[in-house]
């Protein structure tokens, strides 16, 4: 009964989320575009079956992942499991010491990114639209593994303390690079899987760990250094697309 | 029916599928790691239950309704051939949908205890309220301007990778310019905007329009709406960080 009375409420207040973008794409249809939608009872048994999904699985992540997340984030960084019972924080940290957390914002990345929604509409759109030339899979992996060296990356930026825009900045030349080499029907959409990666599942994990980690470790400021994993995870998967791109391409040439 | 049941089945292995990476990572470090008692079992089961069956109904839900109306209303406008309607289109959709979005809703009010923190704003609950409140429509506004650009590069066939690299450089050129308490919300900012509904509606408007015009190629002018999108916050923000 309870369980009844939170999906309901889960649904009323997703229905309160999307309906900014409902009034606008329907306000349009029957004020600017003036047509008939084709098929209309069948797109809108589409939005009621998206904003049920949605509702259940924004319900099933509070309910399953994210607490759970957020505790396995609390105790990786916990002093207590990086350095032993006692918790005795040394003077000068080595960031080393923290390999279970790397271990772990790689993991984490990669599996949440594979389960993102968004992620999986655009590996859709492109197979479809690429002729099957582009993979889902292919894409989702790339993208996964993208998100994953980002975040771990960023997860050693907040141990070390190194400011975020050296890595920002570099990784912005890597992709301009890449960009000159890379085959161009795959830019577009590498510079897309920046945004996307980034949703209702990574973000509250990821942001998680960052805020765990500035938490605890010594010399840290959650407000100023608990930021910027997002942005990790968003411009590391730019790379890998390309270079899932590059490589594949590699490899056909090599083969004919 | 039976057949009905058994796609429906079918796909629910499919999402199963998709979410067993997580169960394994989760289960591994539990097991090997932390040992540590997992609070509320059956929450957790129930709760995997939900992302199965919810994952299953959005996809569905994807390719019978956001594609079809992303398309449907690209191809519209495309046919309408006004330019003007269809950016004001564009606008509403990045600004309306970034608006509304709890996760910049969450990012803004964090920002506003940084800037009270760092003293850029007044301590006190009604000014970090305006300054959250100022950062959600900047972010709003600069979604709606990329999205507005994007779609006029579609329109144009202007190639990406100039505009974007542009992009870089401006951002750069900001973060030397902002104070340093906004940057990493600023880099963020960039990432928190772009919803699970945004996407393949953007996504959908933006294959469907290279589409229906002639001379634009789907794969290299339909994407890179959500690319614009992830960068226009950054340099807003910033921007927003430095005048405020």
């Amino acid at each position: 009964m309870e369980l009844l009375f939170k999906i309901i409420q889960m649904i009323y207040d997703t229905s309160i989320d999307v309906l900014p973008i409902v009034s606008i794409i329907f306000g349009f249809q029957f004020l600017v575009i003036r047509r008939p939608i084709p098929n209309l009872k069948r797109v809108i048994t589409g939005f009621v079956y998206v904003l049920v999904g949605l509702s259940l699985f924004l319900l099933g992540l509070e309910q399953a992942l994210f607490p759970l997340g957020r505790l396995m984030a609390d105790q990786l960084t916990n002093p207590s499991f990086i350095y032993g019972e006692a918790g005795v924080i040394p003077h000068v940290i080595n960031w080393a010491d923290y390999y279970w957390v790397y271990l772990f914002a790689f993991a984490i990345g990669f599996s949440t990114t594979i389960a993102e929604p968004s992620l999986i509409a655009v590996a859709i759109k492109a197979h479809e639209v690429s002729g099957g030339a582009i993979g889902v899979w292919g894409l989702r992996r790339a993208v996964a593994l993208g998100v994953a060296v980002g975040i771990t990356l960023g997860s050693y930026r907040i141990v070390t303390g190194l400011p975020i825009h050296y890595f920002i900045i570099t990784g912005y030349i890597v992709v301009v690079i890449q960009t000159f080499f890379a085959p161009k029907i795959i830019v577009p959409l590498a510079y897309d899987s920046g945004g996307v990666t980034t949703s209702t599942v990574t973000v509250p994990l990821v942001a998680a760990l960052g805020l765990g980690l500035a938490e605890t470790v010594p010399g840290r400021n959650v407000l100023i250094d608990g930021f910027g994993l997002i942005a990790f995870a968003s411009l590391f998967p730019i790379m890998s697309v390309m270079a899932y791109a590059q490589i594949s391409e590699y490899i056909a040439g090599r083969s004919n | 029916m039976q057949q009905a049941f058994l796609a429906l089945f079918k796909s629910m292995l499919g999402s199963l599928r998709d979410l067993l990476p997580i169960i394994l990572v989760i289960g591994f470090f539990q097991a090997f790691v932390l040992q540590q008692p997992i609070p509320g079992f059956m929450d957790i089961i129930t709760g995997t239950l939900f992302i199965i069956l919810g994952l299953t109904f959005f996809i569905y839900g994807l390719e019978m309704g956001l594609f079809p109306i992303g398309e449907s209303m690209a191809n519209a406008f495309a046919r309408k051939g006004s330019v003007v309607w269809i950016l004001i289109f564009s606008f509403c959709l990045g600004f309306g949908t970034t608006v509304a979005e709890p996760a910049l809703i969450a990012v803004a009010d964090e920002a506003s205890e940084v800037a009270a923190i760092g003293e850029m704003i007044e301590n006190t609950a009604e000014s970090k309220q305006s300054y959250a409140d100022g950062l959600r429509l900047t972010v709003a506004f600069s979604v709606g301007l990329a999205i507005v650009i994007g779609v006029l590069r579609i329109l144009k066939g202007w190639s990406i990778q100039y505009m974007i690299m542009g992009g870089y450089i401006l951002v750069v050129i900001m973060t030397a310019l902002a104070p340093k308490e906004i940057i990493g919300i600023a880099y963020d900012s960039g990432g928190v905007t772009t919803s699970t509904i945004t996407v393949p509606l953007v996504t959908a408007l933006g294959v469907g329009l290279a589409s229906s015009i002639k001379g634009r190629n789907p794969m290299t002018d339909g994407f890179g709406l959500i690319a614009f999108a992830s960068l226009t916050p950054m340099i807003f923000v910033m921007a927003y960080g430095m005048v405020i």
